[in-house]
């Protein structure tokens, strides 16, 4: 075990009431911080301490604490889901950071995502984009047997890679055009690569990226920040599977 | 006063749920138009459920707390789900998964459902595949199984150490599709209140906002509750941060009963507690057991010298190492059920053999997997856990054992349902972890995706007409209109201005930690009469000081999340009470419920003569003793036995 050592470190957090409202930075110092809590039990450990000097408590989302729903997020200095690979923020551990650090902490920014308050934004965006078609169409009872469709294991590794989005926006929050490009084409290019989405692969394609235009998302220069800021890894060859899709989609046009 | 009829069908096991089915009333197509239905919860269960009355043509109204459906705790299912698919030709059958289901369980579920929940345990895997879930796949395209804990043949199907995601992403794609198509009113970020009681019946739901504080409520021909589990009384879970019992405590209250609230299971493979500040635990799944062996060392000084770091796991010989699961279980050995797994870890930490600095951890070791198998083989089958417990922990388990210790994870017991899933209260279903009805008293590993999902997809589709069948005639109320859902509303609203009102001085999570204490001490692994007379003491004296001292900052009309925590850990203290008194009152040890004085050489003893039963609370009133109802258990198709899991026979 790691050895447990208190930090002491003052904290830069954006407080915004609302999504209307002027937003800030306000300073915050926390003290004997472990190592081996977690960030966000670092978050908890400040929320207790304004709760019990009377002050309103940072809101920030979070509920699985790891590293699998998806509601955590976070700029951490300057950084989605903070200074590591391949974790949400949530895993992000203190051991980390080092004792008389500052440390800056931003909600998501991005025209897709607005602020709810404080830390929290609003990411029903990807919800709206999923509707759009990010599904199979089919309908419970009278379906094959599961075994009816062997699928080269290679096809099943690479669908469940794509599979692995957790939907969390940090992908379209580093972006600097405000793409949601990686989140879309994992659905895309999951399906696509199974038997059982090909009949709508295009159709599936050309509907969801229409409605990520549709809502204030950004266009894809390929910079590929996404691709290093996912914490599960997902590959930007997905988003050239995904071109390809809408490709065929709009020749069949 | 509800009677627990527990509405089984006749005939034999085999053909019960299929003359249910061809008997049932239906509801004609152009009615289910007509006909709403409230879905509270998304999760495998909800998600499942919501998708495919959707799709039938109901109404549908669903709810969530999180922001979106996707994000239902089912998505933290690592390991994997069951089916009676027998693909590996290992001798599989819906049968041996009912009664492997059933004796897991210790004989204290209800065969009809169990037998219900095998056999249409395949009809999802099928489905799942259909909507584009990747599954674990074999070089030749087929799916692949792995074994889990309590069986003796390989029937768990997987996505990587995934399963709940992709099952869940399955779920909601459908739901996706059906919310886009105008057939589901999806409300994210909605947490339920109430339920509205309507003569008798449940005709909706009062609901709160949760970034506005607005107070609401929503009509329903029929309202169902798959809110999940609530491991959480004990603040310490391998739950999410916002997982409740917070719907099943107001459904409770309303007049449905609550069975077996003392079958909490306590999941052995954790990553063991570091401090004060801790918010949850994680768990390392199940199926680490497959390849990994458990142990601590056969010499107490060597176990010292662990504890005070003078020396690693590494530096300990093989015939120093006590592998205590396999010398004491050989027929299943690493993979005993959950409960007989976690007392053991506790049995040899309270002795002395602990290995970690606060003597509450043994190893999992994967040494000998990788020398089976190489380093490749077990990183693909367990990379992303490995991954996750360096995140967390900062060591290698391809290089050091990992140190695991018990932890609440599920509970099997919850709102008591029939054979068709309806509560005590007509109109009100529960499904999922929410319900208490296949897996009695200790859930084996990997058939809780399968039971949400049985419910969601398979059961309640049916069973739901049955009572909506004549409902078609009743139309739509309009809550602004009608007298019970005002009163429902203003209720809600007095409720909170009492909780805001109270402004005291310490904080929610200090009352949620206080009572996590309480029951992880004396509710916990090891239960017995005084230590369970404590906690219902202690739990009332701590209930009314929350009453009289929390404090929640804010306001009750805005998003407040210490307002929401409040409304739950005010549930909790009551829920906690009852979890103890329903263990106070059942004097056996059975599954995940042990009684220090019920046990023999060791082991659990359980009573057959006088506990087989389940037992289901009816509320009277806050601070009123409950009162017990009993659903007895009548075993006509299975025999029987004790559980045994030393010799395989
Ligand atoms: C870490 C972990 C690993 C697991 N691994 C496995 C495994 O490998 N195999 C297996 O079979 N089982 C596993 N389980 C158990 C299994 O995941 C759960 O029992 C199951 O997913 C529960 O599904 P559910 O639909 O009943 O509830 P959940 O998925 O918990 O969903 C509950 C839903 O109810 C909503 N909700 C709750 N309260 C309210 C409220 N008051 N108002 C409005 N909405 C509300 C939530 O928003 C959510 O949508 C695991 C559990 C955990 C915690
Ligand atoms: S809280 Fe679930 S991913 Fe971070």
């Amino acid at each position: 075990m790691a050895e447990h050592t208190g930090l002491n470190l003052t904290l830069r957090v954006w407080r915004q009431e609302n999504r209307h409202a002027q937003g800030r930075f306000e300073t915050y110092e926390v003290k004997n911080i472990s190592t081996e809590a977690s960030f966000l039990e670092m978050m908890d450990i400040l929320n207790e301490q304004l709760i019990n000097e009377g002050k309103q408590p940072v809101a920030f989302d979070h509920d699985c604490r790891e590293g699998i729903c998806g509601m955590c997020s976070l700029f951490i200095n300057g950084r989605a889901h903070g200074p590591d690979d391949d974790i949400t923020t949530c895993q992000l551990h203190m051991r980390k950071f080092h004792d008389g650090q500052t440390i800056t902490i931003e909600p998501w920014r991005s025209g897709g995502f607005p602020i709810i308050r404080d830390l929290m934004v609003d990411r029903s965006a990807y919800d709206k984009i999923m509707q759009a078609g990010g599904f199979v169409s089919v309908s419970t009872g009278g379906v094959p047997d599961a075994n009816a469709i062997p699928i080269p294991k290679a096809d099943a590794d690479e669908a469940m890679d794509a599979a692995a989005c957790i939907g969390c926006g940090a992908c379209a929050a580093t972006c600097k055009n405000g793409s949601a490009m990686l989140f879309v084409s994992a659905k895309v290019s999951q399906l696509a690569l199974l038997p059982q989405g090909r009949a709508e692969a295009a159709k599936r394609a050309k509907a969801m990226v229409a409605k990520m235009d549709e809502l204030g998302f950004g266009n894809c220069t390929n910079t590929g920040a996404c691709e290093l800021e996912c914490p599960k890894s997902v590959s930007i060859a997905h988003i050239a599977r995904l071109n390809r899709e809408f490709l065929k989609a709009n020749i069949k046009d | 006063m509800a009677t627990l009829d527990s509405k089984i069908p006749e005939g034999d096991l085999k053909d019960k749920w299929t003359n249910y089915k061809e008997h049932q009333h239906l509801v004609n197509p152009a009615n289910k138009r007509k006909i709403d239905i409230i879905v509270v919860g998304t999760g495998l269960a909800g998600g499942a459920a919501a998708a495919s009355l959707a799709e039938m043509g109901f109404k549908v109204k669903a709810f969530c707390y999180q922001d979106s459906p996707r994000r239902a705790h089912s998505i933290a299912a690592q390991g994997g789900i069951n089916a009676a698919k027998n693909y590996p030709n290992d001798g599989d059958s819906v049968y041996r998964l009912f009664y492997d289901t059933i004796k897991g369980g210790d004989y204290r579920a209800r065969e009809a459902n169990v037998y219900r929940l095998a056999e249409v345990s395949n009809s999802i895997i099928d489905q799942c595949v259909a909507q584009g879930v990747p599954f674990a796949r074999e070089y030749g395209g087929l799916l692949a199984n792995r074994s889990f804990g309590g069986a003796l043949v390989s029937r768990t199907f997987y996505a990587r150490g995934q399963t709940g995601q992709q099952l869940l992403l399955g779920a909601y794609s459908a739901l996706s599709r059906q919310i886009g198509l105008g057939n589901v009113e999806m409300h994210s970020r909605t947490e339920m209140m109430d339920l509205v009681m309507i003569d008798g019946r449940c005709r909706g739901i009062v609901t709160r906002d949760l970034l506005t504080g607005e107070i609401k409520s929503h009509f329903a021909h029929c309202v169902i509750l798959a809110t999940g589990g609530y491991g959480n009384v004990y603040f310490l879970s391998t739950n999410a941060m916002g997982s409740n019992g917070s719907a099943a405590m107001k459904a409770y209250r309303k007049g449905a009963y609550f069975a077996n609230p003392c079958m909490v299971q306590i999941h052995p493979t954790c990553i063991p507690q570091h401090g004060d500040y801790q918010s949850k635990l994680t768990l390392m799944s199940e199926s680490l057991r497959n390849d990994g062996r458990i142990w601590v060392p056969k010499k107490k000084e060597d176990a010292e010298k662990l504890r005070k770091g003078l020396i690693t796991a590494n530096d300990i010989p093989d015939e120093d190492r006590d592998f205590y699961l396999e010398n004491r279980y050989p027929a299943f050995g690493n993979l005993v059920p959950r409960d007989v797994a976690s007392r053991n870890a506790k049995e040899r930490c309270d002795a002395g053999y602990g290995v970690n600095s606060t003597g509450n951890a043994v190893f999992l070791d994967f040494s000998y997997a990788i020398k089976r198998l190489g380093k490749d083989v077990v990183e693909q089958r367990y990379g992303n856990l490995f991954q996750m417990y360096q995140k967390i922990t900062d060591q290698d388990p391809y290089e050091v054992p990992m140190m695991i210790y018990p932890a609440i994870h599920y509970t099997m017991g919850g709102i008591w349902v029939d054979y068709e899933l309806s509560t005590t209260i007509p109109g009100l279903f529960a499904a999922g972890e929410a319900n208490f009805s296949d897996h009695g008293a200790n859930r084996l590993g990997a058939s809780a995706l399968m039971q949400g999902l049985a419910d969601g997809y398979f059961v309640l589709p049916y069973t739901v007409q049955e009572y909506l069948a004549d409902q078609f005639n009743v139309k739509r109320i309009n809550p602004a209109e009608n007298e019970a859902f005002q009163k429902a509303e203003k209720e809600v609203k007095e409720y909170i201005n009492k909780l805001m009102s109270i402004n005291g001085k310490n904080s929610v999570d200090h009352y949620h930690k206080e009572l996590g204490k309480i029951m992880w001490n004396n509710v916990g692994m090891a239960r017995t009469k005084e230590s369970l007379e404590t906690a219902i003491k202690e739990i009332k004296a701590l209930r009314e000081e929350f009453w009289k001292n929390v404090r929640i900052p804010g306001k009750a009309d805005e998003l407040n999340v210490e307002l929401e925590k409040a409304n739950r850990v005010a549930d909790f203290l009551e829920l906690g009470e009852l979890i103890a008194r329903d263990a106070l009152h059942r004097n056996e040890s059975c599954g995940g419920h042990f009684r220090e004085e019920s046990q023999e050489e060791g082991e659990a003893k359980r009573d057959d003569e006088n506990f087989m039963y389940v037992g289901a609370w009816e509320y009277k009133g806050y601070n009123q003793e409950p009162e017990l109802h009993k659903e007895p258990l009548n075993y006509q198709f299975i025999k029987v036995q004790k559980r045994n899991y030393k010799t395989g026979k």
